[in-house]
């Protein structure tokens, strides 16, 4: 287990009281808390780096470039990107997908295609692509889930029939806490002829990723679940198919030359790139990306499912929960329903202890009808969470259920 | 636990667990559909009007779906309004709904409410039968949202 003691301190909004109480923050999946060395680099960044960047012809903004592409290296080596160029920043992941959908999909998916997603996608991994699907008239294939919560291979297999143009899941389920077989589902995909799209939005602040391991054409991911900046993120992706894709976004910086009708593409991954960037976004993205390295992501998995193994084993012993998701394979992610108590009801209630967990649908809308549940508690943990965490759920599940009068179901 | 007392309190447990009018109405000359896109909440509403009075009303809320308040909530509403001239039930529906940002309590069992003025993300599952009701009694065919009418 990490050493939470030490880590702790290092995130401010931890030594704040909810409710009166020690701030139990296990609402990780949705967004994490951001430590001290994030925040300053931030503030460091405006104080003493600002300018735009690609285009000062003076120091500072030499500066606001290095540590703009600074962060792009950083990103590069995190998840073993095939090329610098081939990380494109993004707002988060939603952008990064909806960028493939827009630039690689419009360009490529034509009238009786299939785009192929899973049944635990999250909505910004099945939305992009029904758009696309019914701007150009192509079929939209949902594979189906197993009853333990994985990907049915065997659907799988049969979506792949239809030859899909493309095939995008997510790596770890921010519902389910799965963590799908990303090289296998890549391999067969890639035989099929599809280009993939990887959600990386619940594998990246949480296990070790290596995109050329394996080899998503595509991989995107959010800073802010990963201890970075709300509005970071990065679309990881091949070189080649980048350089063969229409730009996204017209603006300047992404433009190579342009005429009074028409104009040429700067390289990539700066042809994605219109507009001002969030410099501070990437900024703070590195600082993050330098924290997670120096934890070690192999530990940072390994304290995760710990608490998330303690938790399931703990919640289990209660009459009445029901812990979704497989037994094995999965991410500090523990979604549960407690009898016949609406997870709104048990999140106010933990609240009042504060501890901060998501109910409701986690945008996994077709997910939660397969699951045969309007809403789920999710408790997720991350690198602060410690087992004085695990121990406040679940003495504020039991008060619920004494509250409530639970009947087991 | 005093604040969580004041939320749940016993009358709106009561109502959670049994909720009255729950009921699909196949006599319903009027029916509502309400939504919250953001916890997927939703509620089916049946009303049978005759004239002006609330003949009958029943709810639904399918899959399970529906917190404690929410459902608290329908199933006080149609006890309060069942029986009641339509003009009556929109007061009614005007003394929820200022009670809850912060007037006084709304007349009756629905004053079980007044303790979701100190839990301000649950607000709209208080209002989400009120505001499907409204809907039904303008004969507005549209699904009312939590995100769409602005008094939610």
């Amino acid at each position: 287990m990490l050493d939470t003691a030490r880590i702790r301190p290092d995130f401010p909004i931890l030594t704040k009281k909810e409710n009166g109480s020690r701030l139990v923050y296990l609402d990780n999946a949705a967004t994490s808390q951001k430590p001290r060395k994030v925040i300053d680099a931030i503030v460091h960044y405006y104080s003493f780096h600002n300018a735009n960047v690609h285009r000062g012809a003076y120091a500072l903004a030499v500066e606001a470039t290095d540590a703009y592409e600074a962060a792009r290296t950083a990103v590069a080596r995190f998840v073993n990107a095939w090329t610098r160029e081939g990380v494109v920043f993004t707002r988060g992941t939603t952008e990064s997908i909806n960028l493939v959908a827009a630039s690689w999909g419009r360009a490529n998916v034509g009238r009786g295609d299939t785009v192929v997603v899973t049944a635990m996608d999250h909505h910004s991994n099945i939305v992009p692509w029904q758009i696309l699907c019914q701007e150009k008239g192509a079929t939209l294939r949902m594979v189906e889930i197993t009853e333990d919560g994985r990907i049915d291979l065997s659907d799988f297999g049969r979506a792949l029939e239809a030859k899909p143009k493309i095939v995008a899941f997510p790596y770890v389920s921010n519902s389910l806490g799965t963590v799908n077989p990303a090289a296998q589902l890549n391999r067969l995909a890639h035989a099929a002829g599809a280009v993939t799209v990887v959600d990386g939005a619940q594998s990246s602040p949480h296990l070790r990723v290596d995109v050329q391991a394996i080899d998503s054409d595509f991989y995107a991911l959010s800073g802010h679940k990963m201890l970075a900046p709300m509005g970071s993120g990065a679309l990881i992706a091949k070189p080649a198919l980048l350089d063969a894709m229409p730009p996204y976004h017209g603006g300047g910086e992404m433009i190579e030359r342009v005429w009074d009708d028409h104009s040429s593409w700067n390289k990539i991954p700066h042809k994605f790139e219109g507009g001002t960037p969030n410099v501070e976004a990437a900024v703070g993205l590195g600082a993050a990306i330098a924290y997670l390295e120096q934890l070690g992501l192999d530990n940072v998995s390994a304290h995760e499912q710990e608490l998330a193994r303690l938790t399931i084993e703990r919640l289990s012993q209660i009459e009445g929960v029901t812990v979704f998701g497989p037994r094995e394979h999965r991410a500090g992610v523990v979604p549960f329903t407690y009898g016949d108590i609406h997870p709104h009801d048990l999140a106010t209630i933990l609240d009042k202890d504060g501890v901060c967990i998501r109910a409701g649908h986690h945008c996994t809308q077709p997910l939660m009808r397969r699951l045969g549940v309007a809403a789920t508690a999710r408790a997720s943990f991350y690198i602060y969470n410690d087992v004085d965490d695990v121990d406040a759920l679940v003495t504020a599940v039991r008060k619920a259920g004494e509250l409530f009068g639970v009947l087991a179901s | 636990m005093n604040d969580l007392g004041e939320l749940y309190q016993q009358v709106i447990l009561d109502h959670n667990r049994n909720p009255r009018n729950f009921k699909r109405l196949e006599s319903a000359n009027r029916r509502a559909e309400g939504n919250n896109p953001l916890c997927g909440d939703r509620i089916q509403l049946f009303v049978q009007l005759d004239g002006d009075t609330i003949r009958d009303i029943g709810f639904q809320m399918p899959q399970g779906s529906g917190c404690a308040i929410s459902k608290a909530s329908a199933s006080l509403m149609t006890d309060a309004v069942k029986g009641k001239p339509v003009k009556d039930a929109e007061t009614m529906f005007e003394a929820f709904r200022e009670m809850l940002a912060g007037g006084a309590n709304a007349p009756g069992k629905l004053a079980a409410f007044s303790g979701v003025r100190a839990f301000p993300s649950r607000i709209k599952c208080a209002n989400l039968a009120w505001h499907a009701l409204h809907a039904a009694l303008q004969n507005r065919a549209e699904p009312v949202t939590t995100e769409s009418a602005k008094d939610f």
